[in-house]
């Protein structure tokens, strides 16, 4: 199961496959106490597990990325994503963004990039870098549902892709499997689809952002 | 309980907190963090503006000493000073204080130091201002919860 994946398959014998919704955890990252605040209680509003810290370097920290193996251990619970604001001291929103893509445990974490200055070519680095969106300063409760959204809709693709060829083995094993889901696209057409993906869509709606 | 007193500091809480939009010292913001506060969080928003006006404190003192002498100004630090309170202030929908960050980052931008020690006076006096405001709304949820009321909802648009 790859690094960020939450969706656990629940396959009892001889029953319906059942995914159980889990709970998104997530690792905000702002210098600023009062943003820092307001982000959480955003989050936990929109039922995520939240973990803040004040900047790039403990965000790398808590994910073991800083070359101390054994922070690796202070987690508790994988990081299903990642929320940054831009403008810090030290490490940037961008350049903690750049660090998480290039490491091969965590690039599939998706990264969401805040900032309180609406400037596109930011933006455009950011999703090049392979942000997952950019949201305007200050967030709202609609933000943080709508990339909720987001990634439970990634999430759930990827699950249903390893669900559909669960299923295909099951059949081909001649276990007996009267499917929940709704399902009813071609099997033969099923791809993997990366959690992490370039918002070019996106861009277009960051006018509607403010 | 006694209804009619619970009815009257509704309308009180309500027509004081609207208000306080009208003037301009709040803005939309304020209200998406009422939306964040219920019955499990009744000190969401008194918290979170607690942590704003310390916040004010500590970089407003930060700010002043970086512009206490004239011959030796750290801009930079100024500078900063004013994006985190800017950042900060557009948070918690502190209207007014926001606007005069507007103004002080551009004193700072042509290195303006007379600009920016008034600029400071007045983002130290709006601060102020806007806590009391602040203290006597808080002032009077509690009040109506004490009277056994519930806090309106006020729809500002």
């Amino acid at each position: 199961m790859a690094v960020g994946e939450v969706m656990r398959m629940e396959i009892p014998a001889g029953g319906d496959l059942t995914v159980t919704p889990p709970e998104l955890h997530v690792l905000a990252v702002d210098d600023s106490i009062v943003d820092r605040k307001v982000i959480e209680r955003l989050l936990r509003i929109s039922a995520c597990k939240v973990t803040t810290v004040d900047s790039g370097a403990r965000a790398l920290q808590y994910l073991g990325l800083d070359g101390n193996k054994g922070a690796s251990d202070l987690k508790d619970l994988k990081v299903n994503l990642i929320v940054t604001d831009y403008s810090m001291p030290g490490l940037t929103g961008y350049d903690l963004l750049k660090k998480i893509k290039e490491s091969s445990t965590f690039r599939e974490i998706p990264v969401v990039i805040m900032s309180s200055e609406n400037i596109l070519t930011r933006i455009e680095q950011c999703l090049k870098e392979g942000a997952e969106d950019f949201l305007l300063k200050p967030v709202k409760l609609a933000d943080v549902k709508r990339i909720k959204q987001l990634i439970m809709r990634n999430e759930a693709e990827e699950c249903k892709t390893s669900s559909l060829s669960n299923k295909r083995k099951l059949v081909e094993g001649n276990i007996d499997t009267s499917s929940s889901s709704s399902s009813s696209h071609d099997d033969s057409s099923v791809e993997d689809i990366p959690s992490s993906k370039r918002m070019k869509s996106e861009f277009e709606n960051l006018s509607s952002l403010h | 309980m006694n209804t009619t007193i619970v009815a009257q500091l509704q309308r009180q809480f309500q027509d004081y907190i609207i208000s306080l939009y009208q003037q301009g010292f709040l803005d939309n913001q304020f209200s998406e963090l009422r939306k964040l506060q219920d019955e499990g969080t009744p000190d969401f928003v008194s918290e979170v503006v607690s942590l704003f006006f310390d916040d004010c404190a500590k970089l407003i003192n930060n700010m002043s000493k970086s512009l206490e002498r004239p011959e030796n100004v750290d801009f930079k630090q100024v500078d900063s000073g004013v994006h985190q309170l800017k950042g900060s202030s557009s948070s918690v929908g502190a209207r007014m204080v926001k606007n005069v960050c507007i103004s002080f980052k551009e004193c700072c931008d042509v290195q303006n130091r007379e600009g920016c020690l008034r600029c400071l006076q007045q983002v130290d006096y709006e601060y102020k201002m806007l806590k009391t405001k602040l203290q006597d709304l808080f002032k009077l949820e509690q009040q109506i919860l004490q009277a056994g009321g519930t806090i309106p909802q006020v729809d500002i648009n």
